[in-house]
């Protein structure tokens, strides 16, 4: 069933770049999709689009359910966290903007950041943390509000490979548990095999859907998967799709 | 604060003023070209008696000017920061006032104001109003686009964004521009009332040097100068620890070195 979509979404930014180019896609309920492609294919505007945070200069966004609009979960690029406040009170922040009271907010806070395994790091500021956990954090605060929709925006990019690998393990993990829609945009080939169900390749300039990889491996996936030869055949197989792209 | 960062500039200091005392004595310099350190504390006991008035006059213009530069300065910064449209209206107008010579503007000002004391804190006002305002008004704008947008997302309203985003964002270059308002709220105190140049018992610590100017009572010129810049270091000293204070447990400028 189908969670939300794109028809023949155009769009041009006021400069005149074009960013998005006549895109369709389809996020069904509870998968895990990666978007995949170089810098410049307007893989992040894609996922703008889906949180409404800009609007198609041509096209429509369509939900098959307009409450899940308003339940969405956003991951950045940067763990983009309040230095002033607080790990709970960063990861409150949804509820708060919402209303809902101190004590509530806290317990789910509390609750969402041991989801993330940071159980005792409430009263921590950001500053002393690292990268990886600042990045839980933004995690716990995108899934505080327990949302259909969680689109994440190259989020573990910046982190370095051994980091990066237990997020992904404990991403993995959690999206079982929430039966929670995933949009993982990404320019690794690696990244993308190893977490999604299925994998839209993108071109740059404009910014098109160029070929889609669904990747039939059984859940749960763990450290055996990576190194498996499957795994390097599919991985083989999205980085040609993503040559194809780039070439094209 | 490390003993040192303490410790260095007294010793200094004991040195500069054991240097000037020595010279003085040693060339005989008469006090009314220039007054040793010992004299001007001396005098600074015999005359306090006349200085305090003046230095509790200074003290409440300077302080009064600056929390109404505070709070107009503050205030029109959130207003600028709301509308685009009052901004590019009213911002031409605060830098005029903020680059014309607060002494060119000082003698209209005391004929209208009709009141030495209230033309004093208009002076220093418009001296020390300028800095809050564009420093306000440039952390008001230095908000993470990325927060902005979550705050768009999870359906933040204006009013929301200002309380739980801006104003936090905005608070370190506020502290940065009342640091150098609180010295700037003292000059325009001072420099205003060399240009009223009013007597009697409500003049500050300018009259004060002026007076012993006329009077070639060089020790207490000296001796007025010391308060005005004590002062000064206190006003600092006091608002960089405030800053201290808000700003410790998470921006960088207010980091110790570890971590």
């Amino acid at each position: 069933m189908r969670l939300v979509g794109v028809r023949g979404v155009s769009k041009v930014f006021a400069n005149g770049v074009e960013a998005l180019a006549d895109v369709s896609l389809d996020v069904r309920v509870g998968e895990f999709v990666s978007v995949l492609g170089p810098s410049g294919c307007g893989k992040s505007t894609l996922l703008r689009l889906l949180a409404g945070l800009t609007e198609p200069t041509a096209g429509t966004v369509e939900w098959s359910d307009e409450t899940g609009k308003a339940d969405l979960g956003f991951v950045f690029q940067e763990p983009t966290l309040m230095p002033w406040a607080t790990a709970i009170a960063n990861v409150a922040l949804p509820l708060k903007l919402r209303g809902m009271a101190k004590s509530e907010r806290e317990a789910r806070a509390a609750e969402a950041l041991g989801d993330v395994g940071l159980k005792g790091f409430e009263r921590v500021w950001p500053r002393e943390l690292s990268g990886g956990m600042k990045m839980r954090v933004s995690l716990a605060r995108a899934l505080v509000i327990q949302p259909k929709l969680l689109l994440m925006d190259e989020p573990f990019a910046a982190l370095d490979e051994i980091t990066r690998h237990r997020l992904n393990d404990d991403l993995l993990e959690l999206w079982q548990q929430s039966g929670v829609t995933v949009v993982f945009v990404t320019h690794s080939v690696f990244e993308s095999v190893f977490l999604s169900q299925r994998i839209v390749v993108m071109a740059a300039r404009p910014g098109r859907v160029s070929a889609e990889l669904a990747v039939t491996e059984p859940y749960p996936r763990s450290q055996g998967f990576r190194t498996s030869a499957e795994y390097a055949a599919w991985c083989r197989q999205a980085s040609s799709r993503l040559g194809e792209a780039m070439a094209a | 604060m490390t003993d040192a960062k303490v410790i260095a500039p007294i010793v200094l200091g004991v040195l500069m003023l054991a240097l000037w005392e020595g010279v003085v004595r040693a060339a005989a310099i008469p006090s009314y070209i220039l007054p040793g350190p010992i004299l001007v504390a001396k005098t600074l006991v015999a005359d306090w008696g006349t200085l305090e008035p003046s230095l509790l006059v200074t003290v409440r213009i300077t302080l009064e000017a600056l929390a109404a530069a505070v709070v107009i300065g503050g205030l029109l910064a959130i207003l600028f920061s709301l509308s685009r449209w009052v901004e590019q209206s009213l911002f031409p107008y605060a830098i005029i006032l903020q680059v014309t010579p607060i002494v060119a503007i000082a003698p209209l000002i005391i004929v209208w104001a009709n009141n030495v004391e209230l033309s004093l804190l208009i002076c220093a006002w418009l001296v020390a109003f300028f800095p809050i305002l564009s420093n306000t008004i440039l952390g008001l704008r230095s908000v993470d686009p990325n927060l902005l947008d979550l705050f768009h997302l999870y359906g933040a309203g204006r009013w929301r964004t200002l309380v739980d985003l801006r104003l936090p964002a905005a608070l370190p270059y506020f502290l940065g521009g009342l640091r150098i308002s609180g010295g700037l709220a003292l000059i325009g105190a001072v420099v205003a009332e060399f240009v009223a140049g009013t007597g009697g018992n409500a003049s500050g610590l300018a009259w004060r040097i002026l007076e012993s100017g006329y009077q070639l009572k060089i020790p207490r010129m000296f001796a007025a100068l010391v308060l005005i810049s004590a002062i000064g270091i206190v006003i600092y000293l006091v608002l960089s620890w405030l800053s201290h204070l808000l700003l410790r447990r998470w921006h960088e400028s207010a980091l110790d070195g570890e971590n």
